[in-house]
């Protein structure tokens, strides 16, 4: 089984580029030119230096061993969270950002859901001194409010969307539309393994360093370099994309994808893509896609702003369909006792996406002897007001 | 045999006006009453739009009335449904416009087997890639007799455009600048370069342009570089009025038509 993308831009069945014509200019110059770019010596010199001194790579790979005593089996937790900025979503913004310039574009838009693209694309293009647009949905702006502040703090704009179910899936239809209105100056930075092909190969390669850094640090740390599970959630899949990559073609290492269950997967609110999705197209990818009978997309509800999104990212789409990836899905309910979990055992608080991963430590069947590696894909301050509240600790 | 968008170019290649409506939009029954009463005010070519509920080509106009339609129940089944004696009413060219998700499930061969049977002559989705069609359903459009319309933009190459050409055999839709439908800005029509381009080609196909086509000034503007133009987001504004609906589309119909007339 293969699983990196084709020259047509698909894995299996899933991916391609289902863009309207206003697009297909745009789309196909940055095919034509990513990997070319990206392989161009001057551009990872200047990748690496910003990832070592500004991002602050390697992150570490930590043994938690509460936590591992715990689940009974031996848990290592990559440290996403200490990147800059507080997520894994500045490895994939330092790259495209690298990559817009060297084509020629001054304007930069990005979507996002829980802030933390939005934070990452606004600080790269501080960094660059290009102008930041941010597409985010009404809903969110309100529940991950101090990324929303960061944002501004750092000279970006934020553009509310107030159509359909006012999160990231809207937020990704007014960028979009964004790109449609300004053809040439303009470069969109996509936050996940999705949209059309170029995008979930090109987002997935920035984050594979998330892999290729677990593999030198596990052998360091316990003389092997393949663990026995890679755990990650799910939004779009790009964390997840990242912590598995180089481990795809070793079938020995069981892949765990985590979605958001919601309010649970048969209460209509929920953002189980995998397990309540059709094939269908969003985005400008062939993916799974949660819709209805007629092909209406469904919206879909996580209380975790990051993974509230109706699609999965065409990659994940085919690890689901081949089998090679398991996936799991978490209630609202679980990611915040998951929360709290890592919070004391560990003194490290999670952000809501990432606890879905966590919470999924319980249903996998790790053995003692089991190496799990959790990727810890960001930090819960962006999220403090909602566990302050939920677990009613806000003194009132 | 040649169908109805063919043979209305075979008469005319000029000062067409092609109107784009929502289906089930104001209400859910509207749309034949509203293809009839378009033609009846003279339109030449009507669009009917398939609601999608994330029309990323579209402004906030066609936004909210395929919000509204999809609410009031519009879905392919439905459509097909409402429009499945057409035939016996009026011969003025439909097209069916939408994007392919909702066509996918309903499943791509069936949709054009129907859409052919109920005396559909064309199709338009703005998000099916060139090379797909081409790849695999373009006999499938062939047999069925309908014209597949694509889409060209100022930013498309001359070599893309050409390819187009070749695969096109209705007509081809000019979208008059980079913008999403609805705008009103005068920089589409006042893009001659681009259409004195795209006519010094000497395509096979004849062009119609749309997106930003809003009252009269700037249809005459468009059909001044093609065949004619599309008007849609303006026409669904008018639609949106209150009062009687037939009265509705006459005005606006008048309203665009009223030079030429003169
Ligand atoms: C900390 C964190 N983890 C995970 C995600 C989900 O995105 P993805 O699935 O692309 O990793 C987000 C998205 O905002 C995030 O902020």
């Amino acid at each position: 089984m293969n699983y990196n993308v084709d020259d047509n831009g698909f894995y299996g069945r899933f991916g391609g580029a289902y863009v309207p014509e206003m697009l297909y200019p745009n789309v196909e110059e940055l095919r034509q030119n990513y990997l070319k770019i990206m392989a161009e010596p001057d551009f990872q010199e200047e990748l690496q230096a910003l990832l070592r001194d500004y991002v602050g790579r390697p992150t570490p790979l930590y043994f938690a061993k509460r936590l591992s005593e715990k689940y009974n089996t031996n848990i290592y937790l990559k440290r996403e969270d200490l990147n800059h900025t507080g997520a894994h979503k500045i490895n994939n913004t330092v790259g495209q950002v690298l990559l817009a310039k060297r084509l020629g574009k001054t304007r930069i838009i990005a979507e996002t859901g829980a802030g933390q693209h939005g934070v990452a694309t606004a600080t790269v293009c501080a960094l660059m001194n290009l102008e930041c647009i941010v597409y985010m949905g009404e809903v969110d702006i309100e529940r991950q409010a101090p990324n929303v502040a960061r944002m501004k703090m750092l000279g970006a704009t934020v553009v509310p969307a107030i159509s359909g179910s006012r999160t990231l899936k809207d937020a990704t239809n007014e960028a979009i539309r964004d790109w449609i209105n300004n053809p040439e100056d303009t470069y969109y930075i996509i936050g996940s393994v999705v949209g059309p092909h170029p995008y979930p190969d090109m987002v997935t390669r920035f984050q594979a360093v998330i892999s290729e850094e677990i593999k030198a640090q596990l052998l360091e740390k316990t003389g092997r370099e393949n663990p026995d599970y890679v755990v990650a959630c799910v939004g779009g899949g790009s964390n997840a994309a990242g912590a598995f990559y180089h481990f795809l073609n070793t079938p020995e290492v069981k892949l765990v994808a985590v979605e958001a269950a919601g309010l649970g997967i048969d209460s209509g609110e929920s953002a189980a893509t995998s397990v309540l999705g059709r094939e269908g197209i969003i985005h400008g990818s062939r993916t799974l896609l949660m819709q209805t009978e007629d092909g209406q997309v469904t919206e879909p509800y996580s209380i975790s702003a990051g993974l509230d999104y109706p699609g999965v990212g065409p990659l994940h789409a085919h690890l689901h369909q081949s089998g090679r990836a398991i996936f799991e899905s978490i209630t609202d309910e679980e990611a915040l006792q998951a929360v709290l979990e890592l919070t004391r055992l560990e003194g490290i608080i999670p952000a809501l996406e990432t606890a879905h991963a966590l919470a999924a430590l319980g249903n996998i069947g790790a053995k003692p002897d089991d190496v799990v590696v959790v990727n810890l894909s960001g930090r819960g301050d962006k999220d403090l007001t909602t566990y302050l509240d939920r677990f009613q600790l806000d003194g009132k | 045999m040649a169908n109805r968008i063919q043979n209305l170019f075979g008469q005319q290649q000029t000062g067409l006006l092609s109107v784009y409506f929502t289906a089930g939009y104001p209400s859910l029954e509207d749309t034949v009453p509203i293809i009839l009463e378009l033609e009846k005010n003279g339109v030449d070519l009507i669009e009917v739009g398939m609601p999608f509920s994330d029309p990323l080509a579209d402004g906030p106009t066609i936004q909210q009335s395929s919000e509204v339609a999809i609410r009031n129940g519009m879905t392919i089944p439905k459509l097909f449904e409402q429009l499945k004696d057409i035939r016996q009413h009026t011969q003025i060219p439909l097209v069916l416009m939408g994007y392919l998700n909702p066509v996918m499930q309903y499943g791509v061969e069936r949709f054009l087997k129907k859409a052919s049977e109920i005396g559909i002559d064309g199709i338009i989705l703005p998000d099916l890639p060139l090379s797909d069609y081409v790849r695999e359903y373009k006999p499938l459009f062939e047999v069925n007799g309908l014209s597949n319309i694509f889409l060209v933009t100022p930013q498309t190459p001359e070599q893309r455009i050409r390819e187009i050409d070749e695969h096109s055999n209705g007509f081809i839709y000019m979208v008059s600048s980079a913008s999403v439908t609805g705008s009103t800005g005068n920089k589409g029509v006042a893009n001659t370069a681009y259409f004195q381009r795209v006519a010094g080609m000497a395509l096979k196909n004849p062009g119609i342009i749309g997106f930003g086509i809003h009252d009269c000034e700037t249809f005459t503007q468009a059909c001044s570089h093609a065949s004619g133009a599309i008007i849609g987001s303006a026409f669904i504004k008018a639609l949106g009025k209150a009062g009687d609906l037939a009265e509705n589309i006459s005005t606006f119909i008048q309203s665009i038509r009223k030079k030429q007339n003169a």
